[in-house]
């Protein structure tokens, strides 16, 4: 599903990612684990074109196609969904009108008839009640003055609302107590399905007790230093990032 | 003397005895006439016109309205009766529709008002323009005969909106067109008015509107105004309005069509416990040059202004926005805000705000604030990830971003029925830089 070929990508003339390399096929489930500073949010916002990440070298296909050439908007239309670290503020826009013109948004490039206000509905009380958000989220402003937690799982719910192909969840523990943590990995597994992949960027190994990796990378320097089962989070959390960097020490 | 200057002379000239003696007021106009040939046109010296240079326009000849084309009524089958219609600047009967007016009200074209309500008419009209530069409102005296009379009568309140409407519409030369109105509403009475300013085809004529408004003690009017012309026109326009105790002035512009717009707001809060809610929109893309200007006066104790403007300017647009604020004497206990906040679409785009505030009175309240910046990339970006085209994006955002001038009117059907057309607008802005 997703193939990345010796990436690199420059933030600001900086090189962030140096020689990234990584495979993905659907129904996996990835974790990328790695130290502050290894250029695992990179990556994200690389992979959902954001604007300021520069890519100036390698490739990245994603169902056969060159992602890399496709806008922001096409990214999200052909599968790819990001789960931001830091959810946005959009005040004035409302929050279910927003998912509305998305999913319509997407559904339109993909020559699918658009839902109409009740099936919208429809699929937005459904996907609700698994992160039990309140209903009055619904009604506010996107993202505007909803707490750290409430962010995180409205990322998760738009999420199961547009049902994309590849998720890339970044950092999306950061900030959550356990109880909120567990509500949102009970969200993102009921999006684990054959025909989706999931990639899990995450600094701390907590996020992955809940949801169950069936890869582990480990992001250092730009670059994946090491892959291997669950079993090497484990070993992560053991003996620290300073083992990671022993290793790629020259 | 200037192209336009000696065009509208010529009108002037033209125009039958009968007109120019309409309501006694002959001598008033050929002196304003004089005056302002005598004075010429307002240059950038003058501190009022300071962000708009005449220049072209003064270089352009106009001929006098004259009946146009028959329109067809689907051109306007969106805006609802009773509506007041006038095309190229002069009445439109067949288009009009009066026949359903509330109790209690008056509306009616000028060149009919000539029996009714002519004494309150004449005291209005009598007005003279002394300034310098303000030669377009000397203009409009001269040579307006046509314009909109409505009066509400004490207590009357009226729950459903009248429409003002004003049609552009191509002729075989560019038209200057002057109207004059009048919006008296007696004490304690309640009116909602939207004025539409729209094209049917495009054209380049100059239209001038001058409006008093009069609110009695206690009166309420919700007064809206979209301004929706061609990009090739011109609009000059000005409002007066003189607020009574405890009357309230809520009223909203959208500004968003024309080559060059002109709005000038002079509000009075003239009684006790006057209030006023003046929200607005600004919004210029191409060369569209729009220049708003405010002026409220707090002239009575215990009054209250809030000014929500939001301007938008794309392409090589100006937006240009003065709010002037000043507490008279003895008005204690005045409050007064303004905020005045823009976007700037693109690199050619120019904004220019000065919000001034003059206090002259103690324990007033007041508070200002203006802010010239850019779409936030953060929230492009996000919008765009969940799938949202880059210009539906920008429109979601600029909308966003208008809402709350556009709420501060405090009447959600207007703002249902003025919404989609700021965001069809927002999003020929978006297209086209």
């Amino acid at each position: 599903m997703l193939t990345i070929q010796d990436l690199h990508a420059t933030v600001g003339g900086k090189e962030i990612l140096r020689g990234l390399t990584l495979s993905v096929k659907a129904g996996e489930v990835h974790a990328i684990m790695g130290p502050n500073g290894a250029g695992k949010s990179t990556l994200g916002n690389v992979l959902a074109g954001r604007e300021g990440y520069e890519v100036t070298g390698g490739s990245v296909q994603f169902e056969g196609k060159d992602l890399l050439a496709l806008e922001p908007e096409a990214r999200a239309a052909e599968g790819v969904f990001l789960a931001f670290q830091y959810p946005v503020e959009i005040p004035g826009v409302n929050n279910t009108y927003f998912l509305r013109a998305a999913l319509n948004a997407q559904r339109r490039y993909r020559g699918e008839a658009e839902l109409d206000s009740m099936q919208f509905l429809k699929r937005v009380r459904e996907k609700m009640s698994v992160l039990q958000m309140r209903d009055d989220l619904l009604h506010r402003a996107v993202n505007e003055g909803f707490s750290g937690g409430e962010k995180k799982r409205n990322e998760i719910f738009q999420m199961a609302v547009l049902e994309p192909r590849l998720a890339i969840l970044d950092e999306t523990d950061s900030g959550l107590d356990i109880d909120a943590l567990k509500l949102v990995a009970e969200g993102v597994n009921l999006m684990r399905s054959p025909t989706r992949a999931l990639l899990v960027i995450t600094h701390y190994q907590r996020l992955l007790d809940y949801i169950k990796p069936d890869f582990v990378h480990v992001l250092a320097e730009g670059r994946i230093v090491e892959s291997g089962g669950p079993e090497l989070a484990l070993e992560l959390e053991q003996h620290g990032y300073a083992w990671v960097k022993d290793r790629i020490a020259p | 003397m200037s192209a336009l200057l000696d065009s509208l002379q010529a009108s002037f000239d033209a125009m039958p005895g009968t007109a120019v003696d309409l309501l006694g007021l002959g001598d008033l106009r050929r002196a304003a006439m004089r005056e302002t040939i005598r004075d010429g046109l307002p240059t950038q010296r003058d501190e009022r016109w300071k962000y708009t240079s005449l220049r072209a326009l003064s270089a352009r000849r106009f001929v006098a309205a004259a009946p146009s084309p028959i329109l067809h009524p689907a051109a306007l089958e969106d805006i609802p009766s009773p509506r007041l219609v006038f095309v190229n600047g002069i009445f439109d009967a067949p288009l009009s529709k009066l026949h359903d007016l509330p109790k209690g009200v008056i509306l009616s074209p000028l060149s009919a008002a000539k029996g009714l309500a002519a004494q309150d008419l004449q005291a209005i009209f009598s007005r003279t323009f002394k300034a310098s530069d303000e030669a377009f409102a000397k203009v409009n005296v001269a040579l307006a005969t046509e314009g909109a009379v409505l009066m509400v009568a004490a207590h009357a309140r009226v729950e459903s909106p009248l429409h003002l409407v004003f049609v552009g519409t191509p002729a075989s030369d560019d038209i200057a067109c002057h109207l004059r109105h009048a919006i008296v509403l007696g004490e304690g009475s309640r009116l909602t008015l939207v004025e539409h300013h729209v094209c049917v085809g495009s054209h380049r004529h100059l239209a001038s509107h001058l409006v008093d408004v009069r609110l009695g003690n206690g009166a309420t009017l919700v007064h809206a105004r979209i301004q929706d012309e061609d990009a090739g026109a011109t609009l000059i326009s000005r409002a007066d309005a003189q607020i009574s105790a405890d009357a309230s002035y809520q009223r909203l512009d959208l500004d968003m069509g024309g080559a060059l717009s002109r709005l000038e707001l002079n509000l009075v809060l003239a009684g006790d416990r006057a209030r006023l809610i003046s929200g607005g929109a600004l919004l210029a893309g191409g060369r569209r040059h729009c220049d708003t200007r405010l002026a409220v006066i707090h002239d009575a104790r215990d009054t209250q202004c809030n000014l929500l403007w939001r301007g938008l300017a794309a392409d090589r647009a100006r937006v240009a926005f003065f709010g002037g604020i000043t507490i008279q004497a003895g008005a204690d206990g005045s409050d007064a805000r303004l905020s005045n906040k823009n976007l700037l679409l693109s690199e050619a785009a120019e904004i220019d705000t000065q919000p001034v505030l003059r206090i002259h009175a103690d324990e007033v309240k007041a508070a200002h604030g203006a802010t010239v910046g850019r779409l936030d990339a953060s929230s492009l970006f996000y919008l765009r990830s969940r799938g949202i085209p880059a210009a539906q994006a920008r429109a979601l955002l600029t909308h966003a971003f208008c809402r709350e001038a556009l709420a501060s009117i405090g009447d959600l059907s207007l703002v249902e029925m003025l919404s989609p057309r700021l965001e069809a607008r927002l999003a020929t802005l978006e297209a086209a830089s």
